[in-house]
């Protein structure tokens, strides 16, 4: 399959590869995909609880290169970005950027969850302040 | 060291022409361009003689006689051949056909057609080394059982079966024995008489000769083997497949198999070699690594490895100076891991991250050493990428997780 040049830039270049620490509360995780299925992003932001403004952003993929890129770019469009903005972005828009074919149109699915599962998280900690921080990532049993 | 690049380890999908073999087809393209079939002519004769004389080297390569050998467009079509002409020849004698379940899909699919028909077909599990349980064989067979197919080495991972074994079953019951040999046939020792086989399906562009031209042994006595033709038409091959032999093709598999078989005691050693060297270079290096399928019964050319945490096509992408292929799903139509690996008892998770190597003929020790070295730095690229590889590493049991699939 050929990639698109974007494709091949995110992967030979991820942008903010690395993690956050999970039991900050101004941190939320998002983990989405199963290893069976051959996808897993873990997507984490740092979230100014004042302005609710995403500070950083974080990610690890297990997957094909068009996951990611996914989740690259993801994280480059959420910096910077309220809360209420990055949960606006839609999969298809990573399906143009990145000038996805249909086979791979799962990877920007699962990008756009994993925003949205970050976000969730973190209004889930904020929601609940005042229970201890337990490990939280979604989808850990 | 100066390697050329692209490198190419996919010998299982496909190998380069040999010079050799191309230097001996060159004449059959222009001055002995003639119709095998052209009985009442020189230009007939002479591209009849190129016909069998490759029928004699083909033949000889398996232990079989020239008579037996059926000239086809490929393995495909060989199994296809094997499998519904005995199918339908023998229908009056029973519906049942075994086979296991990391056969290549030109017999597997060729089985499901024929249940379509009325047909039964059993499908052999394959134990964790990938072969299957002679016992299970033995279970399975009934009165009406008319045909036993089993690959004699699989494509994927390359486990070789114990054919001999099975060949002395089927004999027993009299039941007919095919194999589809494409992947072993020029690679390791075969013997149809030695091991009872009855049918044996060959392709030449796996063993350094040109696509679209294979053949199938059928057996001619003890027992005799009548097929029903796929293809109606002219009657060439006894019969069994019509249509005008590729002549220029048949050339190069029958010089295909001579080479393989002058070079086999030599070349075997040099690719387990150099197999071997890939496996401890990579495993040196890693953790996590596994071996898909028995080592001890193993193609000398083949390694097929899955490197937890990492997704086989985003390795692909790293590695893209080098030609091997994943049996992960996103490499494949289907969106479905390798079926093979699958049957391993192999998770879905690590099927996933599964790699084949496929040595071959021009291949040699530096190519081994780059693509080693190329494997590792991406391996461990992608590893600091993955959040499964994290997770493990922080002691969390992945297979105890519950995950948000979709």
């Amino acid at each position: 399959m050929a990639y698109s040049d974007k494709v091949v830039d995110h992967y030979n270049h991820p942008r903010n590869v690395g993690s956050l620490d999970k039991n900050d509360p101004t941190v939320g995780t998002g983990l989405v995909g199963a290893p069976e299925c051959g996808d897993v992003m873990k997507l984490q932001m740092k979230i100014n609880p004042e302005t609710q403004v995403i500070e950083e952003a974080k990610f690890k993929t297990f997957g094909c290169g068009s996951a990611i890129a996914s989740s690259s770019l993801a994280t480059e469009w959420v910096k910077g970005k309220t809360v209420e903005e990055a949960l606006s972005i839609k999969n298809t828009d990573i399906v143009r950027e990145l000038a996805l074919p249909p086979v791979k149109i799962h990877c920007s699915v699962l990008a756009e969850d994993a925003i949205k599962a970050a976000i969730g998280d973190w209004k889930r900690k904020n929601t609940e302040a005042e229970k201890p921080a337990t490990s939280s990532a979604a989808g850990q049993s | 060291m100066a390697v050329k690049l692209p490198i190419y380890m996919d010998n299982h999908a496909t190998t380069p022409v040999d010079p050799r073999v191309l230097e001996a087809m060159l004449p059959f393209f222009t001055e002995k361009f003639g119709n095998a079939a052209s009985r009442n002519h020189e230009f007939g004769w002479k591209a009849e003689e190129g016909v069998e004389h490759a029928r004699e080297q083909v033949a000889r390569l398996i232990g079989a006689t020239p008579k037996e050998i059926i000239w086809t467009s490929g393995a495909t079509e060989s199994n296809n051949l094997a499998i519904k002409g005995v199918g339908e020849m023998y229908r009056e004698k029973g519906n049942h056909i075994i086979t296991e379940v990391t056969e290549h899909k030109a017999v597997l699919d060729t089985c499901k057609r024929l249940e379509k028909y009325g047909f039964v077909v059993t499908y052999l599990p394959v134990q964790k080394d990938g072969r299957v349980d002679l016992d299970d064989l033995r279970r399975a067979i009934t009165p009406k059982t008319i045909l036993i197919t089993i690959m004699y080495a699989n494509n994927e991972i390359g486990v070789v079966q114990p054919i001999a074994e099975i060949g002395a079953i089927a004999k027993e019951k009299g039941v007919f024995f095919h194999v589809d040999g494409v992947q072993a046939a020029g690679k390791i020792p075969v013997d149809v008489i030695k091991d009872n086989v009855d049918m044996l399906s060959m392709s030449g562009h796996k063993i350094y000769g040109p696509k679209g031209v294979g053949a199938l042994y059928v057996r001619r006595r003890n027992p005799r083997v009548q097929l029903a033709a796929i293809l109606d038409g002219g009657g060439h091959e006894r019969g069994m497949r019509s249509g005008t032999l590729n002549v220029t093709g048949i050339v190069g598999f029958g010089k295909a198999c001579e080479l393989c078989q002058e070079g086999m005691p030599t070349e075997s050693v040099r690719m387990r070699g150099l197999r071997d060297r890939l496996k401890d270079l990579i495993f040196s290096q890693l953790d996590e690594v596994f071996v898909n399928g028995s080592m001890t019964h193993r193609l000398p050319n083949n390694l097929n490895i899955s490197f937890a945490y990492v997704e086989g096509e985003s390795m692909l992408m790293g590695i893209n100076d080098i030609a091997v292929s994943s049996g992960s799903a996103c490499t494949s139509a289907t969106l479905e891991p390798s079926y093979v690996l699958k049957a391993l008892g192999v998770g879905e998770d690590l099927a996933h991250t599964s790699i084949r190597f496929g040595l071959g003929r021009f291949n040699t020790e530096e190519e081994v050493d780059y693509v080693a070295a190329r494997v590792v730095e991406t391996v461990r690229r992608l590893r600091e990428l993955s959040p499964l590889y994290e997770m493990a590493k922080e002691g969390m049991d992945l297979s105890k997780m519950t995950w948000n699939t979709h």
